[in-house]
């Protein structure tokens, strides 16, 4: 859509995710929206995004910290992995959400044209809105802990947040293109995010893969972006309030800066297939 | 000033029959693609017309005869397979009345939501969002969540909207429809005042009479191609002669 009104515009063709940024006051309804509707009749409303996360939170740490013992060889566990699990909920969440959200909002897809990148990326924004309570939480969890970040770390946390978020987006579009062809895709991604928080250091640390498998092994399962940004969430929110000698990942903040390409790439590729497949989604969702 | 919307050379195809199983395009693509996957059928085929600023058209025909997918193309809900459109200005296209709406929103969250849709900026919406509400004449429910409105009420504040967005093309799908008798009449006055006003309205109408009156020129297709163009009224009148 266009407002000039001397030059001629191909209708459905538009700029992509440009054309989100645009419209982004349409961006902000359809995100009120989908919190809105996600709460309908609900007594709690938005105390669930404490709720559910504290509830596997709890499950998780009586399983692995009190049962497995995996705690005692990472000091300060139940920081530790409370700030791995923030990362892996937002992501798991704005990603499958992401994937289905086209399908889900068939019915303005088929009637109406508009830059249908907006329905992902507003998925990827609900669960940022759901990522900041548990945020919250954590920060009071490493204040009691005695937390005393640098700058540097915090960097590193925002870096982390970015590189989530632009993954799950570039990943979002993606899937959710595909997904409008082949319902799979939501099941493929479902089965993802299963497997999601165990090919990241979130409930145990990187040196025990370090002593499993080749370095090569240990590189790429590095690079996951993911991975990045649960060790940059390490290192600004549970590093600090360790007392004893603890060995970091090393170069966090270079890899955090290959994870942020990666993510990179990860959008343009997933905004290119999407724009592919977008003219047919009316016809075809 | 050139042409408002120009269209040359449409083709539009659709598939009949769908595959959403991987299983099922993964076995039809180790088979070596034999035969088609899905069966298609022309939907528009070699479709050109223009149409002026300021003007008013119905796109008439029987039902299936291609009508909302060219409104569709126009609109740019789809895409066409071969040919162009090319649209001038602001362009608002209701395919049907109130599609944008939630029903688990007020009435008030969804005037802004659906406004926004159609392409009004905050301010804009701030600006009308008086005048909207007093169009569809449901002040009172207007916090309601749209769930409990009747079909009457719905349809009342979903063309309120939609006529306050200022479009430079405005495509309406049979939203002539709408409501009782007074409130058809206040519709028909909006849209003549939207077309004295310079906009370009595009209708898919199946109220012949009205289309008379309201249309300056009617284009009917017939199993997706254009049989017949000029004045509304010439247009009805070949029409009515083949039903």
């Amino acid at each position: 859509m266009s407002n000039s009104t001397d030059t001629y515009a191909v209708p459905g063709v538009g700029a992509g995710l440009l054309d989100v940024y645009r419209r982004r006051y349409l961006l902000k309804l359809i995100v009120r929206k989908e919190l809105r509707v996600r709460y309908r009749g609900s007594v709690l409303g938005l105390a669930w995004s404490y709720v559910k996360p504290l509830v596997q939170y709890v499950v998780l740490f009586f399983a692995l910290g009190i049962v497995l013992r995996v705690g005692d060889q990472i000091p300060n566990y139940a920081l530790y992995m409370f700030s791995g699990v923030i990362v892996i909920n937002f992501f798991s969440e704005a990603f499958s959400n992401a994937t289905r959200s086209i399908v889900s909002n068939a019915a303005l897809v088929k009637k109406i044209y508009l830059p249908r990148e907006l329905f992902p990326v507003a998925s990827v924004w609900v669960a940022a809105v759901h990522f900041l309570p548990q945020l919250i939480v954590l920060l009071a969890a490493a204040l009691l802990s005695g937390w005393h970040p640098d700058v540097m770390q915090l960097f590193g946390a925002l870096l982390g947040f970015i590189i989530v978020a632009v993954t799950a987006t570039g990943l979002g579009l993606l899937a959710g293109a595909i997904n409008v062809f082949f319902r799979d895709a939501e099941n493929i991604v479902d089965m993802l995010m299963m497997i999601v928080t165990w090919t990241s250091p979130v409930l145990y640390d990187w040196t025990m893969i370090r002593r499993l498998a080749a370095p090569w092994v240990l590189t790429i399962y590095q690079l996951n972006p993911i991975t990045v940004a649960v060790e940059l969430f390490h290192w600004a929110f549970w590093y600090p309030t360790v007392d004893q000698p603890v060995e970091l990942p090393p170069h966090l903040l270079v890899t955090g800066f290959i994870g942020l390409g990666m993510a990179a790439l990860f959008l343009v590729i997933g905004q290119i297939v999407f724009r592919r497949l977008e003219g047919h989604f009316a016809q075809e969702v | 000033m050139g042409a408002a919307v120009i269209v040359k050379g449409l083709k539009k195809t659709f598939n009949l029959r769908h595959s959403h199983s991987l299983k099922e395009t993964l076995v039809w693509l180790v088979k070596g693609r034999k035969g088609d996957l899905t069966k298609k059928f022309d939907a528009l085929h070699d479709v050109s017309f223009e149409i002026q600023p300021g003007e008013t058209v119905a796109l008439l025909g029987f039902n299936g005869s291609g009508k909302s997918t060219l409104l569709k193309l126009i609109s740019g809900v789809i895409l066409p397979d071969q040919g162009t459109v090319r649209t001038k200005g602001r362009v608002a296209g209701l395919i049907e009345v109130g599609a944008g709406f939630h029903p688990d929103l007020s009435g008030r969250e969804n005037v802004y939501l659906n406004a926004a849709i159609l392409g009004m900026s905050e301010q804009e919406i701030h600006e009308k969002f008086d005048d909207i509400v007093a169009f569809s004449e449901i002040e009172q429910f207007i916090d309601t969540e749209v769930k409990f409105y009747s079909s009457g009420m719905f349809l009342r504040l979903a063309f309120a909207v939609a006529v306050h967005t200022q479009p430079d093309i405005f495509l309406v799908d049979e939203i002539l429809a709408v409501g009782d008798e007074p409130f058809q009449r206040k519709c028909l006055a909006k849209i003549k005042q939207l077309s004295d006003e310079g906009r370009t309205l595009v209708v898919v109408s199946h109220d012949l009479d009205m289309i008379s009156r309201i249309c300056d020129r009617g284009v009917v297709l017939s199993s997706g191609t254009v049989q017949f163009e000029g004045p509304a009224d010439q247009a009805v009148a070949w029409l009515r002669e083949r039903n």
